[in-house]
Order: structure tokens, then sequence, then C-alpha cells
């Protein structure tokens, strides 16, 4: 059902919503209770993002709305009704010219490059995270790096290479 | 998480409605904390009603301060180029907190409204005077070394997580709020409670009222500040101790002084006679000690937590310090000068 303003809508129904994801426009019924995160991995397939603590702590979740990276996890579907999701999928799509023959978005060739990643489990929050980052335009300097990517644990220790993918990124747009 | 109804409100008026037909109401903007809390079964309301709709994401020039639509993400109200000018130290507070996504989704009223860490108050299989009023509190004799040093009581000894609110209760903001009465000004420091022994409410909220913005006032003692937040680790962790510090020197002198602790309290803590002894004193560390003890003697720490009196001490001192040297606390590179 459509979503009348200021009427409830009952426990046991499900609302009609429409996410445009990775470009293509999806028109999805959703019970309110289904995070973002549940609704891209156990009905639209799209398991590139991960579930990691399920509680906006590891973001391994990270997705970009409407361009802003936030935890996927923490967010009910039916709230974002008409908002742009991207997600690893996306981020080759994303980056227009920018993206490599191979379709990589260039932090993902820069992961590569750097070897930024081990198990590969958080890496698709990093990824959407290091986007999310670059579209901020704050952080500049290495110390500003580590904390704006703060909210993204990576248990291999990857950390020193993901780094350094951002920071060849972020020169690479600053020259 | 269990099942509930939803309500997507238009206008503030259509919010306050919905909250007062139905049982076990919620309102819900960026839902950072209170989905978090619905995994844990913590919260289970029977409706929710998403404001994220409600015209209240502005910041407005206001009274010759700022005027802070509640849904201005944490994120957006940081990088805001008014409150980088003349509220660093709001700047400071909010940025020391939590990680980029979840700023980037958290709204300016729902950082009030967050409820506490408090490992007990999550774990619903211990009794909470919080979560469930006369359970008893777990917490008194048990793993507190996070918890309250100043205004606890026997029912509750959680503190209040945030960062940005100990900025707020130092700037002597204002919380707009709309509910079934009509609207009404809360001045920041009556805003939270003190848990007594009602500590299931965190706040002088009526049922049904919902913030609509926080006002901030002329000055933002933007000269001489200081955020200095400790904690475990440098990013992405609640403060065990954090101090906000507002200074107006007169030459060598205080001329007016903010001072207000997070981490340590049941909601931001200020001890006016501490502020008022500074007052007209030269801007020594001889005066910020003496302002500094005068805080710490009232700390009632409990069995884990006794390292915090004299990390407040300390962090006081050096907030203080900070604040009148012009030299703040920064937030990228965490060392503290």
């Amino acid at each position: 059902m459509r979503l009348e303003s200021a009427s409830p809508v009952a426990a046991d129904a499900k609302i009609g919503i429409r996410l445009t994801i990775n470009g293509e426009v999806r028109d999805i019924q959703v019970a309110p209770w289904t995070t973002l995160l549940d609704l891209l991995r156990e009905r639209l397939d799209l398991t590139g993002t991960k579930k990691g603590c399920d509680h906006g702590q590891c973001g391994a979740c990270t997705v970009l709305v409407d361009g802003t990276r936030v935890n996927a996890c923490l967010i009910l579907a039916v709230m974002k009704d008409g908002a742009e999701i991207t997600t690893v999928e996306g981020l080759g799509g994303l980056a227009n010219g920018g993206a490599g023959s191979n379709g990589l978005h260039p932090i993902q060739a820069a992961f590569v490059e750097h070897d930024a990643f081990q198990c590969g489990y958080c890496t698709p929050g990093q990824l959407c995270s290091s986007v999310g980052m670059l579209n901020e335009g704050h952080a500049r300097t290495r110390d500003e790096i580590r904390e704006a990517m703060s909210g993204n644990l990576c248990r291999c220790g990857a950390y020193t290479n993901i780094v350094d993918a951002i920071e060849d990124v972020l020169q690479g747009e600053a020259r | 998480m269990n099942r509930f109804d939803y309500v997507r409100a238009g206008t503030v008026a259509e919010a306050v409605q919905a909250y007062g037909t139905a049982d076990r109401a919620r309102f819900i903007a960026g839902g950072t904390n209170l989905v978090d809390l619905m995994k844990y079964d913590v919260e289970r309301p029977g409706r929710l009603i998403d404001i994220t709709r409600l015209p209240l994401d502005a910041i407005e020039d206001h009274a010759g301060g700022l005027r802070i639509g509640a849904l201005v993400t944490n994120a957006a109200l940081a990088y805001d180029a008014r409150v980088g000018e003349r509220y660093s130290l709001l700047r400071d507070a909010i940025l020391a907190g939590a990680s980029a996504q979840l700023r980037n989704a958290a709204s300016t009223g729902g950082n009030l409204l967050q409820r506490t860490r408090c490992y007990y108050f999550y774990d619903t299989a211990t009794p909470c005077n919080k979560r469930e009023p006369g359970t008893g509190c777990p917490a008194i004799g048990g793993l507190n070394r996070i918890h309250a040093i100043f205004g606890a009581s026997e029912a509750c000894i959680a503190t209040h997580p945030s960062d940005m609110c100990v900025a707020l209760a130092a700037l002597e903001a204002t919380v707009r709020v709309s509910g079934p009465a009509g609207e009404r000004m809360i001045a920041f420091a009556d805003f939270h409670r003190l848990p007594g022994s009602t500590p299931e409410k965190d706040t002088n909220l009526e049922p049904g009222e919902i913030v609509v913005s926080v006002d901030l006032p002329e000055t933002g003692y933007a000269r001489n500040y200081t955020y200095l937040k400790l904690r475990d680790r440098l990013s992405y962790a609640f403060a065990l101790v954090s101090v906000a510090a507002g200074l107006e020197l007169d030459g060598d002198r205080v001329k007016t002084a903010r001072l207000a602790l997070g981490g340590v309290a049941h909601k931001p803590w200020r001890n006016r006679e501490a502020e008022a002894l500074l007052q007209g004193k030269p801007a020594t560390r001889e005066t910020f000690q003496a302002a500094a003890d005068l805080v710490v003697a009232e700390a009632k720490p409990q069995s884990e937590n006794g390292f915090k009196v004299e990390l407040a001490r300390r962090a006081i001192v050096r907030g203080l310090e900070q604040a009148a040297a012009g030299t703040p606390q920064s937030i990228t590179d965490k060392r503290i000068q």
C-alpha cells in the first residue's frame, strides 16, 4: 500500500517505497521494521554490503544515501522512501568517466594497488565510506583521513594501506 | 525488533497528534540510537512516528545567536560556517563524538534524547531501574568503570553519553519544544534530569512533546575555548571524562567562565560555584586548580571508577589552560598539549 501522510500504517502491513539503487529505480514493498541493510542483502540480493555488528559500531554496512555515507544497519528502509542508494556494487557506475577500463571506481583501483585489505569483509564499507569522505571534502591530511575513517573497523589491521589508498586518490584529485 | 505501526508526519502538529493516540509511541529522526535500542529490545515502541519530513532542518540567525532546527544533522551543524566561526566549542564537541557515518544520520534533537550506554541498561537479562523501574541497579557494586561520579542516586548511576550536549550546556543553549499544550522554552540546564528516584525519566519533556529547535545565545566563547575529551581509545569512543570550557578574558583576568563536564553524570555537569570562583581571578594554573578542586570535592565515585575523580580534576585544569591560552584541543591530532 502507498503511504498517506500522518495516517498510521498497521503493524502487519507492508508499505510501498521507491528507491533508486545504483541507478536503477525500484518499487518495493517493505515491512516498517526492515532495515536498509536487510532489504539490500535479503530482498534485493545486493550482498556486497556486509552485516558486521548490526549496531552501527563497525561500519561494514556503510552505503551512500543521496551521496552521504551512513550505516545501513541503523536505517529503516521505509524512512528513505525516494532516496538514491549507492552500494559497493554501484561504485564503478558512480565514477562516470572516472572509472577505469576494468569498471572500478578510482578508490577501488587504489585499494587493489595498495593491497588495502586482507580478508575483505570490511572492504565494501571501507570503500563506500572513503567515497563518502571524499564527497564531504573535509579530510586532507593523513591524521584527518584516519579520524574521518574511524567509523570503519578492520580486524585484519589493514589500516595503513587503507589510508595510503585514500591518500593516493585525494592527491590525484588535488593534482 | 518488535512489530510497530508506522506514521509519517508532515507537520509538527501531525506528529504530536499521532503520538497522543498510540500506545508506547516514539518519534524517530536519525534513528541511530533508537533503532539500535529496538534491536536489543530495550525500546519496544507500539508506534514509530517518522519526523524526518518535518520542516526543521534549517540553521537560522536568531536573536543575535543561532536557531538550530531539531532535524539538522550533527555533521551539518558541525560544518556550518557560522558554527565554525562563532561556536567552535560546539563544532569540536560534535566532531569528538561518534563516527562520520553516525554524525551524517544523527539529528540535533536526537542527540539530546539519546539514552545512556550503561551495560546493564542495554542488557535485558539484567535488572535496571532506568529500563524497568523498581528492578534495581546492578551497576552499583558491579561493572561501573564508565559510570557517574556526580549527582547519581541509589537508583541509578548512569551517565549521559553526549559530547554535543556538554558544549550546549556550557554555551547555555535553550531547547524549544512543542507538544499537546503548545510551545515552550527549556533552559539547557533544566532539560536533562538527575536520576533521583525516577531514573526512567532522562529529560523534563512531557509525553508527546517534540524538540523543535536548539537556540544558541549570542556569546560563543570562540576566542577562548576547548573541548577536551578523554577516553579509552582516541577515536570513536565515549568520554570517560570530557571538559567543555569557555572563557571571556579581561587582560590576564577571567571575566566570565563556563565549564561543563561530560561522562561523569546523568546530565552535562556544571558547577556554578566553580564558575563564580574563576570570575575576576588571574587566568593562572593556581586559579584553575582551585576551581577544579571545588568541582571534584563533590565527587562520589563507585567501586571501579575512582580514577575519574583525579582524571576530572586534571582535565578541568588542562581544559581551562587550553581555553585561556587560546589553544583548543585538536580533534584530529589527539596529543594533549
